[in-house]
């Protein structure tokens, strides 16, 4: 099975207080730690494990700047074949649609039998999974948390409220947008990172593709995004300004009075 | 202005909540619109949702067929594609359906996608102006978006109050002749429901509930046994399921567990809308969690800012002191 991960690195907000930066048109991105977003890193372990039980490849793409190659290598270094990097001046200020379009361009000269996307990233779209499989007419299934390989068909079970699997057979070629917690992803450590550095990675551009700048990047965005912002607080939280063993006795007092003592 | 579709999503015969949240969302995008309902399925189900409709809805569509008995997102949107008028916005509600809907359609229907919106500000000719949130709800953004060729929205669960405005009295229009043949390349075989855990959370009136803050999987004890202290049970957000520190059945929210406690000691939880979705019944909220900023602290009562690994045992060590002073 030939597998296609999409990924995309973004600010790890584990690690990260966002904050606006001064001119509030954007996070303040000095100091940020950034990864592979959580999503995607569940995708490729999935592929990996796919294709350790039939057989195959697994290429991580992303479409991005020169900065995005680390989690090509990252994701090189947990067992990923090859990693591509799609970039192009003309990508920027790409919408979810946009994205979508680049890849559908990219998959399409592939031998791909199935793309994985992860649900969500940063922005919590969860879209350009959906949206690429619409655009290949390939069927599609969100919110993956189980994937079996059987005869020219997955059986794929996607997570549903409550905790609740809903249980699906979709035909290949198609597209699947990956869960957390589908798998336990396996540690990458700087030695693994290291011995896959000098692996080349293509950085395809619009034109190498053959993609109308015109039909991807900010001038053919439909939705943009004007500014960040913090709203202001509605009445918020009573904050206990006290020391360490003050907010604990005011904190027992008041979860004795709310009946939390039993 | 575009003519304006609520998809709504229903079970067993009743519509979600979201049926009389997305006529509050329509009428934000447009205060003059009169939104029309769609809904697919088969049988008395069907009926009985339609019915229910048009108390909020001037207008219901029905689509009735066999192969919708269950919402396959493939054959919906292919149904979908055949009824809407070209242009129209479709508002249709953001949890497991909506994800697993719109994006495509909005390429189906060759509009604009617009994803998990919580407030609507209105449209300014072609454009229209919204509000949704980034990195798990820490920021908010202002967005515009181009509806010129009609758009697909999903709409944030709980974001739009239902109207107090009178009731409608719909009609109710059979739209099932007009989908033709419906063939799916992805067949829904069966739901397998969550297995039930060694500890029910539903059932308890006080909650320790311990998100990624808590670290690794030794530091679970320092929770449990501050909830030992307190007679409460140790629930969770979705990454410490995610990273097996916890059963399934512990974790809250939309894809887990909903809770109705009466006191909730969020710990080391950001404050996602998918874990506060869980919360009900109006609790006592507390949070402790080491960035001023959360977004937990909004929606908490009382916020602690500390380091979670050091302020519940010493919290632990309180409680057991005042039981042991108590029980003299
Ligand atoms: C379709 C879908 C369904 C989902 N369903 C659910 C669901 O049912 N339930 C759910 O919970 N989530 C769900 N999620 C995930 C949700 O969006 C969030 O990612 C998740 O709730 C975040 O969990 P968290 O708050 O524990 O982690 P984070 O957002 O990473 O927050 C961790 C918090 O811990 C704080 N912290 C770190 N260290 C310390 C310390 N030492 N002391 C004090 N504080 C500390 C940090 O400041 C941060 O605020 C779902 C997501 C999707 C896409």
């Amino acid at each position: 099975m030939e597998i296609l991960v999409c990924a995309r690195r973004v600010p790890d907000t584990s690690e990260n207080e966002i904050e606006l930066n001064s001119a509030g048109n954007d996070i303040e991105r000095d100091d940020l730690v950034y990864s592979i977003n959580e999503w995607d890193n569940y995708a490729v372990e999935e592929a990996l494990q796919i294709v350790a039980r039939v057989g195959g490849n697994v290429t991580v793409v992303t479409v991005g700047g020169e900065d995005d190659e680390e989690i090509l290598r990252r994701e090189m270094a947990m067992g990923a074949n090859h990693g591509v990097l799609i970039s192009d001046d003309a990508f920027r200020g790409s919408d979810g649609r946009g994205l979508a379009t680049i890849l559908a361009v990219f998959v399409r000269k592939g031998p791909y039998d199935l793309i994985l996307t992860g649900v969500q990233a940063e922005d919590g779209g969860a879209q350009v999974g959906g949206m690429l499989a619409a655009l290949l007419d390939y069927p599609f299934a969100s919110l993956v948390n189980s994937v079996e390989v059987l005869d020219g068909k997955l059986k794929v079970s996607r997570e549903i409220a409550g905790g609740n699997k809903e249980i699906n057979e979709i035909d290949l070629p198609c597209v699947l947008s990956i869960q957390t917690g589908i798998n336990e992803p396996r540690y990458v450590g700087m030695r693994g990172i290291r011995q896959v550095a000098s692996i080349p990675i293509p950085t395809p551009s619009a034109s190498d593709l053959g993609i109308d700048p015109a039909t991807v990047g900010q001038a053919a965005a439909k939705v943009k995004r004007v500014d960040y912002f913090v709203p202001a607080l509605g009445k918020g939280a009573e904050m206990l300004q006290g020391s360490r063993e003050e907010n604990i006795d005011k904190l027992l007092e008041l979860v004795a009075a709310k009946g939390g003592l039993k | 202005m575009a003519r304006i579709f609520a998809y709504i999503v229903h079970k067993v015969g009743v519509a979600d909540d979201s049926a009389t949240e997305l006529v509050a969302a329509a009428k934000k995008i447009d205060p003059a619109a009169s939104p029309t309902a769609i809904v697919t399925g088969c049988g008395a189900d069907l009926d009985a949702v339609c019915s229910t409709l048009r108390s909020s809805y001037s207008e219901v569509w029905k689509i009735a067929h066999e192969t919708l008995a269950y919402p396959n997102a493939e054959l919906i949107r292919k149904a979908l594609v055949k009824v809407l008028p070209q242009g129209s916005i479709l508002l249709v509600a953001h949890e497991h359906f909506g994800i697993d809907l719109a994006p495509g359609l909005s390429i189906k229907l060759n509009s604009t996608f617009v994803s998990d919106v919580l407030v609507i500000e209105g449209v300014d000719g072609v454009t229209l102006r919204v509000v949704r949130q980034e990195f798990g709800g820490q920021v908010s953004t202002h967005v515009r978006c181009d509806i010129s060729s009609g758009a697909v929205i999903t709409v944030r669960p709980g974001a739009f109050k239902p109207l107090e405005s009178a009731p409608a009295s719909g009609s109710v229009v059979d739209k099932s002749s007009e989908i033709g043949v419906l063939v799916a390349r992805r067949r829904y075989l069966e739901t397998v429901v969550a297995e039930a855990g060694d500890v029910d959370i539903t059932k308890h009136s006080v909650l320790v509930s311990i998100g990624r803050g808590i670290q690794e999987k030794d530091n679970v004890a320092i929770a449990q046994e501050l909830a030992d202290a307190l007679g409460a049970a140790v629930s969770c957000s979705r990454p410490v399921v995610d990273a097996k520190w916890l059963e399934k059945s512990r974790q809250v929210g939309t894809s887990g567990k909903t809770v109705k406690p009466k006191v909730y000691l969020a710990c080391g939880i950001s404050g996602a809308f998918q874990h506060l979705a869980g919360i009900k019944g109006n609790p006592f909220i507390v949070a402790i969690n080491k960035n001023p900023k959360a977004p937990i602290f909004q929606v908490a009562d009382v916020g602690i800012v500390d380091d979670l690994l050091e302020f519940l045992p010493e919290f632990t060590n309180k409680v057991r002191e005042m039981r042991t002073v108590s029980a003299k």
